[in-house]
């Protein structure tokens, strides 16, 4: 029970913290802190969807970032046409309507993620790993050769995106809009996590034998599971490129995809708050050994050495110790 | 005489030149334990994941409730209401006991594509799952992770699971095995009330446990079923002394 109040307290103390940083940070009109805070709830978003599939479901995808740049590609396509004043392919009117935008990004994802899951859910292991990178490797070279939209160069969103009622291009509403979505990512985990679905999801991770033999195959739990997994990251995508307004084939490259799966390692995999305690410090080290050396990430490389040997649980582990089950 | 529950007609499934299944003819009636008997590697285990689906035979049919199995896999056969255990213990680790039994509970109420609403507070779910923790005796246990269960605790729990699902066919691979005479003696007496709710096709190695509760017998050497009937018959059957029972008998 202690373990369980001491979790609460750690998540609720990260909350408080990436809430206050950017609040303060407006007040002395400092806006980059802002910006960083933004990331941070962006990232960690994308990494709650993955977390889904990766910490629930056990399915270690390694090409989570297909989502995330798809979600970007669709935030970066809306904007160009409507900027420019064309309609999107299949007569679709353009719209610089964030909600619109979030919708399309995430229907997109949920459908590109079901044929990928139904081919890559049929191996496990090392062999899901491979083929989940080859597929987002397949979209990543796809969006590099296709002129378009920007080819190799990317696409960049020369006004952000619009929210009914707010002034998206200011730093401190956008980064609030952002958290609010974050938060709506980690109360939908939650509820899938204590669910029907979760109950199964965790089932086929833990024993897909047991799964199957109470009657429940395991195949379609996880399928589902990928593709809700799949949208969470596609929506964090939309709001990465509007958050930079640019997005490239970056954001689809492996790169993000491992990205992806550190921050769950460093943050504690399966657990709510995981994924923001990683982007937290993920992001953080970033600026703050970025500015002093290129290599910032041989010392990130270094802690996540420590946590995946001394800390499984990661750093919530570290904090608020072992998770416990009902 | 009703049709059979379970029938297995003329079933053959070959690794190779080893014959693990043989031309195996069996079936399971309403109402019984038919016990299957048969010394290591006799082919008990492939037959076994023949029947659930894990393993498909070469030829030879499957007959569950009137309805070829071929096909169908093993989440198939357990919807249509075939409730097994197995040899060894397996559980989901990380949940409780309770949870464990919850997943039956709601994979036979059909319902796992939801997703919102918690299944901590749902009485739909706990209620049955308490009630079938009691019945094995495990109820003061229904917090505790299944890993950190005793070897018997966990045996006691599989059936639990069986149980929730509310069977049509009891599949028990060896429950008794690791038990201990006492707890193999709780569970004989158990599983003799068992065959009124469902009939048992009973796996097991303790003799005692397999004549106490047999009403049919089937022994099965090398992949053929050498002996059917019932236990005075089995015991008095000269092939199957020679073959498996030895001085046991």
């Amino acid at each position: 029970m202690t373990a369980l109040s001491r979790e609460t307290l750690v998540s609720a103390l990260l909350l408080v913290l990436l809430v206050a940083i950017p609040v303060a940070a407006t007040m002395v009109g400092e806006p980059f802190y802002v910006t960083l805070a933004t990331r941070i709830a962006i990232l960690a978003l994308a990494a709650v969807g993955l977390n889904i599939a990766l910490g629930l479901g056990g399915l270690v995808s390694f090409g989570h970032a297909a989502f995330f740049g798809l979600g970007g590609y669709v935030a970066g396509i809306f904007a160009t046409h409507a900027f420019n004043g064309e309609p999107l392919p299949f007569g679709l009117a353009a719209t610089t309507s964030m909600p619109v935008i979030w919708l399309s990004a995430m229907a997109l994802c949920g459908l590109v993620a079901l044929p990928i899951g139904a081919i890559s859910l049929r191996t496990s292991g090392v062999y899901f790993i491979m083929i989940t990178l080859a597929f987002a490797q397949m979209i990543y070279y796809f969006a590099v050769s296709w002129p378009s939209y920007g080819g190799e160069d990317g696409l960049s969103i020369y006004v952000r995106n619009s929210f009914p009622g707010l002034n998206t291009a200011q730093p401190l509403p956008y980064f609030l809009l952002c958290l609010g979505v974050l938060v709506a990512g980690l109360v939908l985990f939650q509820l899938i996590k204590g669910s029907r679905f979760g109950t199964a999801l965790e089932a086929s991770r833990q024993n897909p034998t047991r799964l199957a033999a109470v009657g429940i195959a395991p195949f379609g739990i996880r399928l589902v599971a990928f593709a809700v997994s799949a949208m969470v990251t596609g929506l964090a995508g939309a709001l990465f490129a509007d958050l930079n307004r640019f997005v490239s084939p970056s954001m689809l490259s492996w790169h993000m995809s491992g990205e992806l799966i550190v921050l769950i390692i460093l943050g504690g995999k399966g657990r709510l708050f995981g994924p923001l305690a990683g982007a937290m410090v993920y992001v953080l080290f970033e600026y703050a050994l970025g500015g002093i050396t290129e290599r910032w990430q041989f010392f990130l490389g270094l802690i996540l050495l420590g946590v995946v040997l001394f800390a499984r649980g990661g750093l919530l582990g570290l904090l608020a110790g072992k998770a416990r089950h009902g | 005489m009703a049709e059979p529950v379970l029938q297995l007609s003329d079933l053959r499934k070959s690794f190779g030149a080893l014959k693990a299944t043989d031309g195996v003819s069996l079936d399971l009636r309403g109402g019984e334990i038919h016990a299957l008997i048969g010394p290591n590697g006799a082919g008990k285990s492939t037959l076994i994941h023949q029947i659930c689906g894990s393993i498909r035979p070469d030829s030879g049919t499957i007959r569950f409730l009137g309805e070829d199995m071929a096909g169908l896999d093993m989440a198939a056969r357990v919807r249509r209401g075939l409730g097994r255990s197995f040899q060894i213990s397996s559980l989901a680790p990380e949940f409780s006991a309770l949870r464990n039994v919850m997943l039956a509970v709601q994979a036979r109420q059909g319902s796992s594509f939801r997703f919102l609403r918690p299944v901590a507070s749902d009485g739909s779910l706990t209620g049955p799952a308490m009630t079938m923790l009691e019945r094995v005796g495990l109820e003061a246990r229904a917090k505790v992770p299944a890993a950190e269960l005793s070897h018997g605790e966990r045996r006691q729990l599989e059936i639990a699971i069986a149980l929730a699902l509310g069977p049509k066919a009891f599949l028990f691979d060896e429950p008794m095995a690791g038990l201990g005479p006492e707890g193999s003696k709780r569970l004989t007496g158990f599983l003799d009330g068992l065959r009124h709710e469902a009939p048992i096709l009973l796996v097991e190695h303790d003799m005692d446990a397999v004549f106490a509760l047999a009403d049919r017998i089937s022994v099965l050497v090398y992949g053929r079923i050498i002996a059917t009937g019932t236990v005075a018959e089995i015991r008095s059957d000269p092939e199957v002394r020679r073959a498996y029972l030895g001085d046991a008998a």
